[in-house]
């Protein structure tokens, strides 16, 4: 062994990429903070010790170093990830089975960090919402528009005591996008719906601003060259366009395509999720494939689905894809004539 | 009117570190007491030892022969004894020793009477003939004989490109030697238009060191030559042979090839100085500039002669700081660490950099790659470490071959920038030399298979040639045996009469000879068994001749 080279890159790790990405979310957990209150500092942390704990125990199970793997960031990576994808004031176990599935099965079972087929956040919201869909339809209504807003040891108390979700409603509401979807099918006019105060300027109440938050740390994470524009502009530009055709072709039943980019967890997916490294596809054209893909059928189960979000199986269903794609969208080697065209193509 | 240099993919930008070792001019080495001259300083074939022990030789006198077609000679840096031939430690990543020619000096410094040629009047076949006894090899790291480079055949070259990039990091010596001495470095590259023929000269410097390229501007218009200098933004690996060519002239080196396919040759202006010193003064190359830098007192270029021992060399540079960490030969991104201090400077030593913790930090634990692309994105030659070191370290070369591994130029630029620390040029190297262990082995096979074959082969035609004869053999007789047969044989037909003779005379001698039990009896015994008889025929029991059946109703 060689060992050349003999110098590094200063400052890059995989742990400053995480830390990186952890700081690129603060603004929209903010903004989550200021309009819902302070369930999502119970989700963050729940989920945060959970995945945590479980990360410690499946590592030395697997016989791994902790120190290197731990200070690695990427379980509070996923751990935030879900926290942010889940409803808030949901029961306490929510969260802990969420945290299961994410870093016991999605991530090690497949071999931990880097081996993963799925985005491990994603496999544990799909779980989850095909388990227990009653506790993850209820998000918390904006605090300036709940009957009953949530102070910080209340928000603890609902958590644990799982009460937040049994009387959902004086806490919670429907979100924009399923308010849209049952109320478009019920046949109220589209001026109608948008006109209600939970409506907010375009995606819903507090939610639209959430979106500017996880928009604002996306391009951070795009200057600081965490990740490249291929993901970002692919993912929104299809869903901006696949709901653009819909909207213009309906209006009276489609939402329009602002809507649909600031509602739900469209900006969370297009700039922290859909990019995972790992899990998405890895060359340019590839990268592009796989978020026009997934971002094509988050309107798809949106629009024609029953489920209150597609973000989630959109990016599992585009994970799948990922080899398959990378190995058609290999870049032209220098030197060489031409692009391979497929895994067989040995020229 | 200058062209403007293409832009290849990838590279990096790491810190530069020139300052260090470019602000003094090139400082020559005092004469040493002993010099190592190893013979294989150059890639190809290790030149022949032609010198013996207790042998006194002056400087300039050749101590090694060209040996084969890619091979050059060794030069005996000063005068004095040669005191061994032996196998010494040698600056390469393996540590391995190789054959060096020890010679003590003997402070004299009496030189060979050298010859200068007048190269415009020479034809460039003789040229070449004499850079190859002058033992000129690439100084750019490659040591490439140079009188191979120099000949335009079978491919005519129609582009010269001059490599003054110097795109490592730390390493000075090209750009202290294009200042001091470009019109030395012009001249040479005159020899080299010579020999080659070509059209056009362009000359490539990063523009990191402005004042090499005002200064070879300033050499080239001196000259009155048309040669074109051309300043390269500052970006590693743009002195990669294939990456310079792509600046400076758009074209893509073909994969698997080398850019003289293409019509264009690639030297380092290191050569073309050594190259103008062989050719005006007639002296081989026993000396270089070799960078001495990082952890060291005074940092700088030293005129080094071949056969140096490294250790000397940092002596000289005032020696290494308390605190040094070892030493790098050549830059940090493709450089090899020393092993052994006592090895001697080369043709391809370019630089050596004393380390220290916290300039070259030990590499952190590698953790798993987590596919982030960085190493694609900094590849110059557009490949895919990523998936390369997945195959690599999964062992299945086949597929990392299939994402064109061998289109690695191992710059280091992938593991660079690669945020889980993975050696990933380590894993190339391996997968390379393993696929090519298989290769081996495949050929070895092959010919075995061959032999084999060949073998089975020849078996079954020996069997089949012994089967036709039998078969043949056979034939004859059948075809004997018919014609007995039908008669046609009067001496089948008398052998026939006397078989049937003796068979005849056996049948009867079987009848003759077949005794009953009662015959041959005696006498006495033959009348009690008459009696016998005739008292059972006339109980009416016994047989008769007649009647031997049991017929008694």
């Amino acid at each position: 062994m060689n060992g050349s080279p003999h110098s590094l890159a200063i400052g890059n790790s995989v742990n400053a990429i995480m830390i990186k990405v952890l700081l690129a979310l603060i603004p929209g957990i903010a903004a989550h903070a200021w309009f819902f209150g302070p369930g999502i500092w119970v989700s963050l942390l729940l989920c945060t010790a959970f995945a945590f704990m479980l990360e410690v125990l499946l590592l030395l199970l697997r016989g791994f170093p902790l120190k290197p793997f731990l200070t690695d960031g990427s379980v509070l990576v996923t751990a935030w990830l879900l926290a942010l994808a889940l409803p808030t004031l949901a029961p306490w176990w929510i969260y802990a089975v969420g945290a299961i599935f994410a870093v016991v099965i999605a991530k090690h079972l497949y071999g931990g960090l880097g081996q993963n087929l799925f985005n491990p956040a994603m496999v544990a919201y799909a779980v989850l919402i095909v388990g227990f869909p009653t506790y993850m339809t209820q998000w918390p209504a904006p605090v300036a528009l709940a009957l009953h807003p949530v102070g910080p040891w209340e928000a603890f108390d609902l958590v644990l005591s799982g009460k937040g979700s049994i009387s959902p409603d004086a806490y919670t509401s429907a979100t924009v996008l399923d308010t849209w979807k049952t109320q478009a099918r019920l046949g109220v006019p589209a001026s109608e719906i948008v006109s209600h105060p939970a409506f907010g300027h375009v995606g819903g109440f507090g939610h639209e601003w959430v979106a500017l938050g996880y928009l604002t740390g996306g391009l951070l994470l795009m200057a600081a060259r965490v990740v490249t524009w291929h993901i970002p502009v692919a993912f929104l530009g299809a869903v901006a366009l696949t709901t653009g055709a819909l909207h213009l072709a309906d209006p009276v039943h489609y939402a329009p395509p602002l809507l649909h980019l600031a509602a739900g967890g469209t900006m969370l997916g297009a700039f922290f999720i859909a990019t995972d490294p790992v899990t998405a596809a890895s060359t340019p054209r590839g990268k592009l494939i796989y978020a026009a893909l997934a971002g094509f059928l988050v309107v798809v189960i949106r629009v024609w689905g029953n489920f209150p979000d597609g973000i989630a199986f959109a990016i599992l269903l585009a994970n799948v894809c990922v080899p398959f794609i990378d190995d058609y969208t290999q870049p032209r080697v220098f030197g060489h004539a031409r692009r391979k065209t497929g895994p067989g193509d040995q020229t | 009117m200058t062209r403007r240099p293409r832009h290849f993919p990838g590279g990096i930008h790491p810190d530069q570190h020139k300052a260090e070792s470019n602000a003094t001019p090139i400082a020559t080495m005092p004469l040493l007491p002993r010099y190592v001259v190893p013979l294989r300083q150059h890639i190809g074939t290790a030149a022949r030892a032609c010198v013996e022990v207790g042998e006194r030789v002056l400087r300039g006198q050749p101590v090694g022969l060209a040996e084969g077609y890619v091979s050059t000679g060794a030069h005996a840096p000063t005068s004095g004894t040669v005191v061994a031939v032996e196998a010494r430690a040698v600056p390469h990543p393996s540590g391995l020793f190789d054959t060096c020619v020890v010679i003590d000096a003997d402070g004299e410094d009496r030189a060979v009477e050298f010859q200068p040629l007048a190269w415009r009047e020479l034809d460039p076949s003789a040229l070449r003939n004499r850079v190859r006894e002058l033992g000129l090899a690439g100084l750019g790291g490659a040591v490439f004989p140079s009188y191979i480079k120099l000949n335009p055949a079978p491919q005519p070259i129609h582009t010269l490109i001059v490599n003054g990039a110097e795109c490592e990091p730390w390493i000075t010596c090209d750009d202290r030697l294009m200042r001091e001495r470009a019109p030395e470095i012009v001249e040479g590259i005159a020899v080299m238009r010579h020999a080659l023929g070509c059209a056009t000269v362009l000359i490539g410097v990063e523009d990191n060191k402005p004042e090499a390229i005002t200064a070879l501007r300033a050499a080239v218009a001196a000259a009155g030559a048309d040669f074109e200098v051309i300043a390269l933004p500052t970006r590693y690996p743009s002195g990669g042979g294939k990456q310079i060519t792509y600046l400076l002239t758009g074209v893509e080196t073909p994969t698997g090839g080398r850019s003289t396919d293409v019509g264009i040759q690639v030297f380092n202006v290191g050569t073309a100085y050594a190259l103008q010193r062989a050719v005006t003064r007639g002296e081989p190359l026993i000396s270089r500039v070799v960078t001495v830098t990082g952890h060291v007192a005074r940092p700088g270029n030293f005129e080094t002669r071949i056969g140096t021992p490294i250790n000397d060399l940092l002596a000289a540079a005032g020696g290494a700081l308390a605190g040094a960490s070892g030493e790098i030969v050549g830059g940090p991104l493709m450089g090899f660490a020393l092993m052994d201090l006592a090895a001697p400077v080369t043709k391809a030593v370019n630089c050596v950099i004393v380390k220290n913790p916290s300039q070259f930090p030990p590499r952190p634990v590698d953790l798993p790659c987590i596919r982030c692309g960085a190493c694609a994105r900094a590849c110059p030659a557009g490949l895919q470490p990523f998936e390369m070191y997945w195959y690599s370290r999964a062992r299945d070369f086949g597929r990392a071959q299939g994402y064109d591994l061998f289109d690695c130029i191992e710059c280091g630029a992938c593991a660079y920038v690669c945020p889980s620390h993975i050696p990933l040029v380590d894993y190339f190297r391996h997968a390379k030399s393993e696929i090519w262990e298989r290769e081996r082995e495949k050929s070895n096979a092959d010919q075995a298979r061959q032999r084999h074959e060949f073998k089975t082969f020849r078996l079954e035609r020996e069997k089949r040639e012994k089967a036709e004869k039998f078969a043949k053999a056979a034939e004859q007789t059948k075809a004997a045996a018919n014609a007995v047969e039908t008669g046609a044989d009067p001496e089948a037909e008398r052998k026939k009469a006397i078989l049937h003779a003796a068979l005849e005379r056996a049948k009867k001698a079987k009848e003759t000879v077949t005794p009953k039990n009662t015959d041959n009896l005696p006498p006495a015994i033959q009348g009690e068994i008459a009696e016998i008889e005739a008292r059972r025929r006339a109980a009416g029991l016994a047989d008769t001749p007649e009647k031997t059946g049991n017929d008694t109703p």
